[in-house]
């Protein structure tokens, strides 16, 4: 039920492309908690993936019987076509970037990215090409032999980085692999890292908790909330089409306008949401009974305001202003409803100016509405 | 560099604090010993005599080397050194191999019984060092715990000879010194990141190979910290050779107990203790210098 609304607007799945990664039904349990319930996931070739979730939600968990530093309970892990559920992480074609890097500090920067190599017995011109390549990709030439401890955050990214991709893993996972950065930096790094992973071509997974870093990153995202696996798709497909509430409040801001389905027609749907004073209109039909309990979600940046009156219908309510975060190029307005519920609305910073009206401040009575094509329909 | 006048007076008068213990207590204590060294035997007391002697308007400074020629000369001495640092060196060896995969367990099990364990290791000294010595006596000689329990089972047939032989030594000097390794070590293998043992094992590296090319090596603080916690002592040991220990092995704590006491030769006695504090300080503060000049380097990254 919760698939028939959201997959009907969503595009359908690129064909052709063989899972390159496929996770099926794997679950893991720590005694009676059940950290990963029971995900099936496919990742393409290529592919930078990101789960994304809150802390305890299971991604790193995940991430881990990836790397094989945790077995699964239940459930199959298939790379390129090899069973690898219960290889030992050393036996395994994947490496990882480790939150905070784990850098071993009693090497140089490039013992540490020769270390994978060794392992393999690699003779010994061979690792030299292998690490000064890989130096070179990260731009830390300089600082061969510097130790981790002389380098800067963002350096140590860089070598983490160098040495996870030194072995050329058919996986490369990366656990929160900026967020022992300063948000400045950060967002300076993103970019830098999917151009180096995009040049590389390594099929990637990432564990965030960080939407942005996600939707900046990955070419797919999947949510995460107690174990399960909410919802998989590209960015733009998760913000516009979330496909639950969870997911709807979890990218980005919304509003949520609990209610039944008063009127359900081919092309048209209308919701009885008490919260709003009113009706909700949808403009194409759902599957889904009259009377089933849905919740409308509309995005604070699809939320109109207006100082005057406007005429009757769905879609809309009177409220008053409770509270205005000015944020530069718009403000966002929190506005209360006659049922007490608070509903945030975005409004661009020339919206007042270019209408020739006097902007609203607190407790004046505004009114806010949206378009039909507006609301996305959760179920669940 | 000094590292005194980089810091704050208040800073400054908090290390003063131990650099004037070690005034009083070490290097004051020390120079009188390497006084009495150059006197010569006196039938006075202190038996020894005085190393100034001021008379007509000369100041009479009189060293007597005889007793660093004695020792550098007859080859008892050197023998008894080098046995010393032989029994200390395979005590050290010895406390290691046992020590550091205890110490190990103790840091890799659950936080919990983490203190437990530790409280084994330190439960010994709640008895008197001397009781628990003569407590090896009563299960290593003839009629001890082992010979009779090996006699009964029909294994000998005649009692064998453990006690008072190199075994009983460094059985002894083991059990004694095993808690100064296992201590330092445990505090430093705690703090171990377990996550550079996962990193290494990602990169492919089998747990033997990760043990040694990531714990070993960052364990080497605790390591160098433990071995000199058993080796300095244990080299000027006279208790545990002197009860359990063979006769014919020779120490430089025995030595210098039969100067002292049987010989009542101050000045000698004081040349071989200030030879030995000589073996053990020189290597000790080059190995000190080299530590800091890296530590340093660390700093100035």
């Amino acid at each position: 039920m919760k698939d028939a609304v959201a997959s009907a607007q969503l595009p359908a799945k690129e064909a052709g492309q063989q899972a390159y990664l496929k996770i099926a039904g794997v679950v893991k349990k720590f005694g009676d908690h059940t950290a990963v319930d029971h995900v099936d996931l496919e990742i393409h070739q290529h592919e930078i993936f990101a789960l994304l979730g809150s802390s305890g939600c299971g991604k790193s968990t995940l991430l881990r019987m990836l790397a094989g530093m945790e077995t699964p309970t239940a459930g199959k892990i298939l790379l390129d076509g090899q069973d690898i559920t219960r290889l030992a992480p050393y036996n395994r074609p994947i490496n990882m970037m480790f939150q905070s890097y784990a850098l071993f500090p009693h090497m140089s920067v490039e013992q540490n990215i020769a270390f994978g190599l060794k392992q393999d017995g690699l003779p010994k011109d061979e690792i030299s090409a292998r690490v000064s390549e890989m130096l070179e990709l990260v731009q830390m030439k300089k600082y061969a032999t510097r130790k981790p401890y002389q380098l800067s955050g963002g350096q140590q990214q860089r070598v983490a980085l160098a040495r996870s991709l030194a072995k050329r893993p058919k996986l490369l996972l990366l656990d929160e692999p900026l967020g022992a950065l300063d948000k400045k930096l950060r967002q300076q790094t993103q970019l830098e890292l999917v151009n180096t992973l995009e040049k590389v071509g390594v099929t990637c997974i990432m564990v965030t908790h960080d939407q942005e870093e996600a939707m900046t990153m990955a070419t797919r995202i999947g949510i995460m909330s107690e174990g399960q696996l909410l919802q998989v798709g590209t960015p733009s497909q998760i913000y516009d089409y979330p496909n639950c509430r969870f997911t709807a409040e979890f990218i980005g801001e919304t509003n949520l306008f609990g209610g039944a389905v008063a009127v359900d027609e081919a092309d048209r749907v209308e919701i009885d949401a008490p919260e709003l004073g009113g009706r909700i209109s949808i403009g194409h039909g759902i599957t889904g009974p009259k009377g089933m309990e849905v919740w409308a979600s509309v995005r604070p940046e699809d939320i109109r305001v207006d100082i005057r009156p406007v005429e009757p219908g769905p879609n809309r309510a009177r409220g008053k202003v409770r509270e205005i975060a000015y944020l530069g190029s718009y403000s966002v307005y929190h506005v209360q409803l006659g049922s007490g519920k608070v509903v945030k609305a975005m409004v661009p910073a020339n919206r007042w100016y270019e209408a020739g009206e006097t902007e609203p401040t607190w407790d004046d009575e505004v009114w806010i509405s949206w378009r039909d094509d507006m609301p996305v329909v959760l179920t669940a | 560099m000094s590292l005194l006048r980089k810091l704050s007076p208040g800073r400054g008068s908090v290390i003063a604090v131990p650099y004037l213990w070690l005034t009083l207590f070490f290097l004051v204590p020390f120079l009188i010993v390497l006084k009495i060294s150059f006197a010569e035997q006196d039938i006075a007391i202190p038996p020894f005599t005085a190393l100034t002697e001021y008379a007509d308007g000369y100041l009479n400074v009189k060293l007597n080397l005889s007793n660093f020629l004695y020792i550098f000369t007859d080859e008892f001495y050197f023998d008894t050194y080098l046995s010393s640092l032989k029994v200390a060196l395979f005590t050290t060896i010895g406390c290691l191999l046992l020590g550091y995969p205890i110490a190990y367990a103790i840091a890799r099990t659950d936080p919990a019984r983490r203190n437990v364990l530790l409280m084994l290791v330190m439960l010994p000294f709640w008895t008197s060092f001397l009781l628990r010595v003569y407590a090896w006596m009563g299960i290593l000689n003839e009629t001890g715990l082992i010979n009779s329990f090996l006699m009964s089972t029909g294994l000998i047939d005649e009692p064998l000879h453990l006690f008072h032989t190199d075994f009983s030594l460094y059985i002894v000097m083991l059990y004694a010194y095993l808690p100064f390794m296992i201590l330092p070590l445990y505090s430093n293998l705690v703090k171990l990141d377990l996550r550079l043992l996962e990193a290494a094992a990602d990169l492919g590296a089998r747990p033997m190979k990760a043990f040694f090319t990531i714990t070993l090596p960052l364990s080497k603080n605790g390591i160098i910290a433990g071995s000199m916690l058993v080796f300095i002592p244990a080299v000027g040991e006279f208790v545990i050779p002197e009860l359990v220990g063979s006769s014919e092995t020779l120490m430089i704590g025995k030595v210098l107990w039969n100067e002292f006491f049987d010989n009542n030769n101050w000045p000698m006695a004081s040349a071989v203790a200030a030879v030995m504090a000589l073996i053990l300080i020189v290597p000790t503060a080059l190995f000190h210098r080299f530590e800091t000049r890296e530590l340093e380097g660390k700093n100035h990254a």
